[in-house]
């Protein structure tokens, strides 16, 4: 394991313990408003560590809940997105000529249109903030890249004897794809995955500093760095600390998937 | 090439449709409407508002009647900004959206060209390793990170350029909003051309050349940069999408009165006419630079015509 990996991997478990065991240290929680403590400035004083805003509340306790709700929000639709493109990919891969044109034309349609279309006219479809909408919305955008990947993979293992045998034994479709044809492509996947979960925090926290996404009393990193923007003259350690995580936390992922796909091409070849 | 160009542009009228047709259908299928507020409309004021608008027509006949307005040039009326077409307000908004939008891609590209190109005869030096660390911090970082920090530290601090209250006309604030959009494109351009060129700079013909004398100058962006460039140049295409959605963040952030705002806002209001007019000026916009993209890939690469 080389030393960025670890970084990385260091980098991430602090995150998750943070967003874990952090507002459990705290005596204050997320949505209480402190009114002797308006907009103070990070102080140990009334344990404000990271300072409160405009209303009172607790940055420490807020930043690290919305921590909580990015991280696991970011898994969660992550998981969804490569479902859809593992399936997506193996199918089109398998069965090839013009279900796999037609399929990949799909792809190729909404790869080449900015995401924000997508996810705000899917937005449109639930009440405002629901978080059905952003794992649909992100979900619908997310699975793209690994839909190609998987697809292009599965290609090249259609031909290979283990699956003919399969097909000469009379084994069904979709027990070929899943037991035979998914599992061979698993390293990459893995890989990949890795790096969805970045792109999908950052849909995320994009959609909520718009306003489209997580809403209040709730806050994720976004919804947080846009309250700071508003207020940085006066308080920038509003600004300053859902930045700061939100930097470390894609930093990491990215980082980890990089190093996992560079490790996987020098396996593989 | 002709015959390439022209299949192309033919393939962008379907993709064009599927997207008006589904944003249509998926945006009636919304629940809550334009006219919903605080205070419930009488049914009768309601019925003649539906009425007024077309909406109480099948939705068939609505999605014709949007079909043939578009065709010929007009998007409907605006839903909440009474009294305005949806195209008055786009046109407002439109020219400095591309402004900025052209700027940061011109930015990014005239400034990650050079950056990628000279770290890439760096090598694995030092100095090369900490830029291109530095560029995938450029990457990672979305616009609305990098925007109110570039704001705070060069419009607060340290007050160099000018934010809040634009006033048209003056340049000064619109410096750091065409940085904070061409930051990551920037950072992902050189980062293409550092690659491509480190592949080109160890074929046989970059050594016979500077085993001719021809200088480091002439040696990169001479014989090296030309070949190095067509996955920069593929990359123009999604390079235009990255704006434009940058471009919504950006207007938010430095409050600019650009167009971006209308797609937000539209989705919040139901304002389905303001919305799917959003999405078709800003779709043909993408479509057709993702298609200048590949033709120039084309003209560059001919193999890429005939598959």
């Amino acid at each position: 394991m080389n030393p960025r990996m670890r970084i990385a991997l260091g980098v991430l478990g602090s995150l998750a313990l943070l967003a874990i065991v952090a507002p459990m240290f705290t005596p204050w929680d997320q949505s209480t408003l402190d009114w002797n403590n308006l907009a103070v400035p990070p102080q140990l004083h009334d344990a404000h560590w990271l300072g409160t805003d405009r209303l009172g509340r607790d940055l420490f306790a807020r930043g690290t809940h919305a921590l909580r709700i990015s991280l696991a929000l970011g898994l969660l639709a992550s998981l969804v997105s490569v479902l859809i493109g593992v399936t997506w990919g193996a199918t089109a891969g398998y069965f090839g000529g013009r279900i796999d044109a037609a399929m990949m034309r799909a792809v190729d349609i909404v790869y080449a249109l900015p995401y924000v279309f997508i996810v705000i006219i899917l937005s449109t479809l639930f009440p405002r903030g629901s978080l059905a909408a952003l794992f649909i919305g992100i979900g619908a955008v997310g699975w793209l890249t690994m839909a190609r990947i998987v697809r292009g993979q599965t290609l090249s293992l259609r031909s290979r004897e283990f699956v003919l045998a399969a097909i000469a034994c009379g084994v069904r479709t979709p027990a070929i794809l899943w037991r035979h044809v998914v599992p061979n492509v698993i390293g990459t996947v893995i890989a990949y995955a890795t790096l969805t979960v970045p792109q999908v925090i950052l849909y995320e926290s994009f959609l909520s500093f718009l306003g489209l996404g997580v809403q209040e009393p709730y806050a994720s990193l976004g919804s947080l760095i846009n309250e700071g923007a508003r207020e940085m003259e006066s308080s920038p350690w509003m600004l300053l600390v859902p930045a700061l995580l939100l930097t470390l936390a894609l930093g990491a992922l990215n980082s980890l998937g990089e190093a996992l796909r560079a490790r996987l091409e020098t396996s593989d070849g | 090439m002709l015959a390439y160009a022209l299949r192309r542009i033919a393939g962008l009228v379907p993709t064009l449709f599927v997207l008006v047709t589904l944003s249509f259908f998926i945006i009636r299928l919304a629940p809550g409407g334009p006219f919903d507020q605080e205070q419930k409309l009488s049914p009768a004021v309601r019925a003649n508002l539906d009425a007024a608008y077309g909406f109480d027509r099948p939705l068939l006949v609505q999605y014709g009647r949007y079909l043939v307005g578009v065709v010929r040039g007009d998007l409907g009326p605006s839903l909440r900004y009474r009294d305005l077409r949806v195209s008055e307000l786009i046109a407002a908004g439109l020219p400095l959206s591309l402004t900025i939008g052209l700027a940061a891609a011109a930015l990014a590209f005239l400034a990650g060209v050079p950056l990628g190109a000279f770290s890439a005869w760096l090598g694995e030096s030092r100095v090369a390793r900490v830029a291109m660390n530095f560029s995938l911090l450029g990457v990672i970082l979305p616009a609305f990170v990098t925007g109110p920090l570039l704001a705070l530290v060069f419009g607060i601090y340290w007050p160099v350029f000018r934010v809040g209250g634009y006033e048209p006309g003056d340049p000064s604030f619109l410096v750091l909003p065409v940085i904070t959009l061409a930051l990551p494109v920037m950072a992902y351009v050189a980062r293409l051309t550092r690659d491509s060129m480190r592949t080109v700079l160890a074929t046989n013909y970059i050594r016979t050349a500077r085993a001719k004398g021809v200088g480091t100058w002439a040696l990169l962006f001479r014989h090296a940069l030309r070949p190095a460039l067509a996955p920069v140049v593929s990359y123009l295409g999604p390079a235009v999408a990255f704006v434009i959605t940058g471009s919504l963040v950006v207007e938010s952030v430095f409050g600019l009165p650009g167009s971006g705002r209308f797609l937000v806002q539209g989705a919040i209001d139901r304002d389905y006419m303001l919305v799917m007019g959003m999405i078709l000026v800003y779709g043909v916009f993408t479509l057709v630079c993702n298609l200048l993209a590949d033709l120039v890939y084309g003209w560059l690469d001919p193999r890429v015509r005939f598959q």
